[in-house]
């Protein structure tokens, strides 16, 4: 079989090291040409650096790629171009206020005389591009109109305008409908028929079985399976992306579940365009409970927190504390009620990064430090330390800005600033998320250790190993609905099946 | 607990050198307050008189005011453009109710509402703070920036108060006994304990906004508003809450200085306080005030005032050109905020330095 595909671009050794963690430890890589070179891992087991490195988008900090049995050395994306590498990453990066033919030439807009764009060869092309994928958009339609689908689409297009003869489709699926997916298909196996070597990362397993002719596993940096495609299944995948270790994080003392602290009902988010970004969900979380809450990019789970605190007014649905209908329609009075976030972008949305830690550490309580308008700062500067030294944040002084801190020192910051509330229930959006090792252990030490003192807690994650070691219940969400509900101990197999239903063929 | 990387251990002790460097930076207007002083003293004549230190701190006051309110908005990372206006326009209102009143002829009532001196500062307040508000609500509610609202507002201010009086000026505001007005003149010209009255003002306000900043919840919330908003929302600040009341207390800054004015002359133009922004916003910004958001201090802007405030004045007793002075303000301005800039890397890389220390200390 191999003979048949000629390998087009290979890595030797592949080392990639970012401060604080390798991302890529001596990986050997080959690509073959006229062929679908599938590549799965879960979150952060060095899927999206190897393709970047190929991309020339980031630069390998040891190792050799060659291409065409030459070696080559890229300093940006253009010199991968020149090379004939294309990719289309999973966010899209594309201008909603130009065109659609505008997107696709961006950066390479073809001219008359070196200055005026030829408008009408851009639309041209974008045409055949668009009639070739089978897709009835207008070239001249503002990309913000279309859907995340089309959009994805358009992105494809602009890989496929360039000649590429390697293309990296990073999760092109993901946010594509099921008769997308077929013509994303068939555009593939035509690529294919022209000799173009495709690169291919999903989640969806099925998918990935049924286009592959090769396959990679990557887990934490290491190759941990490389082979055709023939006969491989699902459980040999699983085992590859998981291994049989693990469970590190395990519950050490017995589980002493309280009364429900939280409960919701039928939390429904309708999605710009039509469809649900939040489809009716219903839980609910007992005191001393830990509830993970698994799924796919996309598949509504942050939306789901933004709801539950108050993020989006067009929500519906109802919530409960302890019993209690929570009828407070802002932040403040949610936090008042026991409720608190530890969102996902801690630098977007958790901190102020330029006031102190002490200052951050106490933003969401500082009633707590007031009468009536005069701040106690000798309280807050006592309390402060306190949850500095409970939390082992390591800090040299309290009064630097907490954008001096490591990431996973400011995430400790962020959970001090929440826990500083006095919450029912936390809830945490992928909590490890840019931390190093060591300092993820002590931030599930402390999740195990809040819950046992009787705080309800919901996360989500994308860590597989994560969500099945540290979960009292498993809650598995897919494209805006909840597709499975698990024990723990529960086997990994399901909780992946359930992340990716097949897609009933719509409209 | 893994072991300390070598390069974590060493040279992150700051070097002397650098500390007072930073001190230095950070006194930094302070510093040029101080030069330009001595600078003047030496070479303008009578500078060092007591009468003229009263002349330029009531000069520097006015702006002092602004500059105040104008510190919160840019701290919340707005901006606003309307504070010269409202200076003319509340001019304008103290005028008018000191001459004629209301007039409740309108209602079908055959007599006007008189008002004393304390009923006027009142009233023309209240005008400046529901611009202020009208700022606000524009910005919070229908989602308009800063920069186009409060120049929407500059307009419609600036009209409002040339319309008021046809585009003249409203003399001889020295106010009626009979109404408890006469003392309208003292606001801007009377001396307590002495002191100008108005500089009493200032020190009220002045001490208010910075009790505001740093000791009151509401104070951390705009510099928090201004630093991240979205994660302020998330963490329970009423965003909108806090911009609203930055934009009334500037504008209550700014009809402090309209009515000041206004007794000071004893008469008030419609044209009263034109560019007025800029120099508040120069204040701000020499006094340390980030137009990014998120930082600044009230001691800081009103040292700021005061280094424009002698920097004008005393070029003006030096008989420097009025174009050249306005040079030399735009040159000190720049200055200053590339001064700025160089003090956040400084300052950032220090607390990198002790945080990379402490990590590797502890682990």
């Amino acid at each position: 079989m191999s003979e048949g595909h000629p390998i087009g671009l290979t890595i030797r050794g592949g080392v990639k090291v970012y401060p604080g963690t390798r991302a890529l430890k001596e990986v050997d890589f080959d690509l073959r040409m006229g062929a679908v070179n599938v590549l799965v891992g879960e979150n952060g087991a060095g899927k999206s650096t190897m393709m970047k490195v190929i991309a020339g988008v980031e630069s390998l900090t040891e190792g050799e790629i060659t291409r065409n049995g030459k070696v080559v050395d890229f300093h940006s994306k253009a010199d991968a171009v020149a090379q004939g590498i294309g990719i289309v990453f999973q966010e899209l990066n594309l201008f909603p206020n130009l065109t659609v033919a505008e997107n696709i030439f961006i950066g390479r807009e073809p001219t008359r005389a070196g200055v005026d764009i030829d408008r009408e060869y851009q639309r041209a092309e974008t045409a055949k591009l668009m009639k070739r994928l089978e897709q009835p958009i207008h070239p001249d339609t503002p990309l913000g109109n279309l859907r995340i689908g089309q959009q994805q689409i358009v992105e494809i297009a602009k890989a496929l305008a360039q000649n590429a003869e390697i293309l990296i489709l990073d999760e092109p699926t993901s946010a594509l409908s099921a008769a997308e997916v077929e013509v994303l298909f068939r555009v593939i196996a035509d690529l294919k028929a022209h000799g173009v070597g495709i690169v291919y990362i999903s989640h969806r397993l099925e998918e990935l079985i049924r286009i592959g002719d090769y396959i990679t596993v990557l887990r934490d940096g290491e190759i941990t399976g490389s082979r055709p495609m023939q006969g491989v299944d699902i459980p040999w995948i699983v085992r590859a992306m998981i291994g049989d270790s693990s469970k590190e994080f395990g519950r050490t003392e017995p589980a002493n579940f309280g009364d429900e602290v939280f409960r919701a009902e039928e939390v429904s988010l309708p999605r710009p365009g039509g469809g649900y970004a939040v489809d009716h969900v219903s839980l609910s979380v007992r005191s001393g409970e830990i509830v993970g809450l698994y799924g796919l990019m996309g598949a509504g789970r942050t939306e789901f927190l933004e709801c539950i605190m108050a993020q989006h007014p067009h929500s519906g649905g109802r919530f409960f504390v302890e019993g209690k209908p929570l009828t407070e329609k802002d932040v403040t009075g949610r936090i008042a009620r026991g409720i608190a976030l530890i969102p996902e972008d801690r630098k977007r949305d958790g901190l102020v990064q330029i006031m102190a830690i002490r200052e951050n550490l106490t933003l969401s309580a500082l009633p707590r430090f007031a009468k009536f308008f005069h701040l106690d700062l000798k309280a807050e500067a006592k309390t402060a330390a306190e949850f500095v030294k409970n939390l082992t944040i390591k800090v040299a002084s309290p009064e630097n800005p907490v954008s001096s801190l490591s990431g996973g020192n400011q995430q400790k910051v962020v959970i001090g600033k929440a826990l500083m509330t006095d919450p029912k229930i936390l809830l945490m959006d992928e909590p490890s998320r840019g931390i190093d090792i060591g300092a993820k252990a002590e931030v599930f030490r402390t999740m195990r250790r809040l819950a046992a003192e009787g705080l309800g807690i919901l996360f989500v994650t994308s860590d597989l190993d994560e969500v099945l070691a540290l979960s009292d219940r498993i809650i598995v969400m897919a494209d805006g609905r909840i597709t499975g509900m698990f024990e723990s101990g529960t086997d990994a197999a399901a909780v992946i099946a359930a992340t990716a239903p097949v897609k009933e063929p719509a409209a | 607990m893994s072991a300390a990387t070598p390069s974590a251990t060493a040279s992150h002790a700051i070097s002397p050198g650098t500390s007072a460097l930073l001190l230095l930076l950070k006194m930094r207007t302070f510093v040029a307050l101080i030069l330009v002083f001595a600078f003047f003293a030496i070479n303008a004549p009578n500078f060092l008189t007591t009468a003229n230190a009263v002349i330029i701190s009531k000069h520097v006051a006015l702006n002092a005011f602004l500059a105040i309110g104008m510190t919160f908005v840019i701290i919340t990372g707005g901006i606003d453009l309307s504070v010269g206006s409202i200076v003319g326009l509340c001019g304008m209102v103290a005028g008018w109710l000191v001459l004629n009143g209301i007039d409740l002829g309108a209602l079908g009532i055959g007599y006007s509402l008189q008002f004393n001196t304390f009923e006027i500062g009142l009233l023309t307040v209240l005008v400046g703070m529901l611009v202020g508000l009208i700022n606000g609500l524009l910005i919070t509610k229908l989602n308009v920036a800063p920069f186009i609202a409060t120049l929407g507002t500059l307009y419609v201010a600036r009209g409002a108060a040339l319309l008021s009086s046809g585009g003249r000026t409203f003399p001889n505001l020295s106010g009626n006994a009979e109404y408890g007005s006469a003392s309208f003149p003292y606001i801007g010209t009377g001396n307590l304990l002495g002191l100008p009255f108005m500089i009493w003002m200032l020190i009220v306000v002045a001490a208010l906004a910075a009790y505001i900043a740093s000791r009151t919840p509401l104070g951390r919330h705009i510099y928090a508003v201004g630093g991240n908003e979205r994660g302020a929302a998330l963490s329970g600040v009423k965003v909108n809450r806090v911009k609203l009341f930055v934009y009334v207390f500037s504008g209550f800054c700014a009809a402090l200085v309209g009515l000041i004015i206004a007794s000071q002359l004893q008469a008030s133009h419609p044209a009263t306080g034109e560019t007025f922004e800029l120099n508040a916003i120069a204040a701000a910004v020499l006094g340390g005030t980030s137009m990014s958001g998120g930082r600044g201090r009230i001691g800081g802007t009103i040292v700021g005032a005061f280094v424009i405030g002698i920097l004008s004045d005393g070029l003006i007793m030096m008989g420097v050109s009025s174009f050249w002075q306005t040079v030399i303000k735009g040159l000190v301005i720049i200055a200053a905020v590339v001064i700025d800039q160089a003090q956040s890397r400084l300052q950032a890389r220090v607390a990198l330095q002790q945080e990379a220390a402490a990590a590797a200390r502890t682990s």
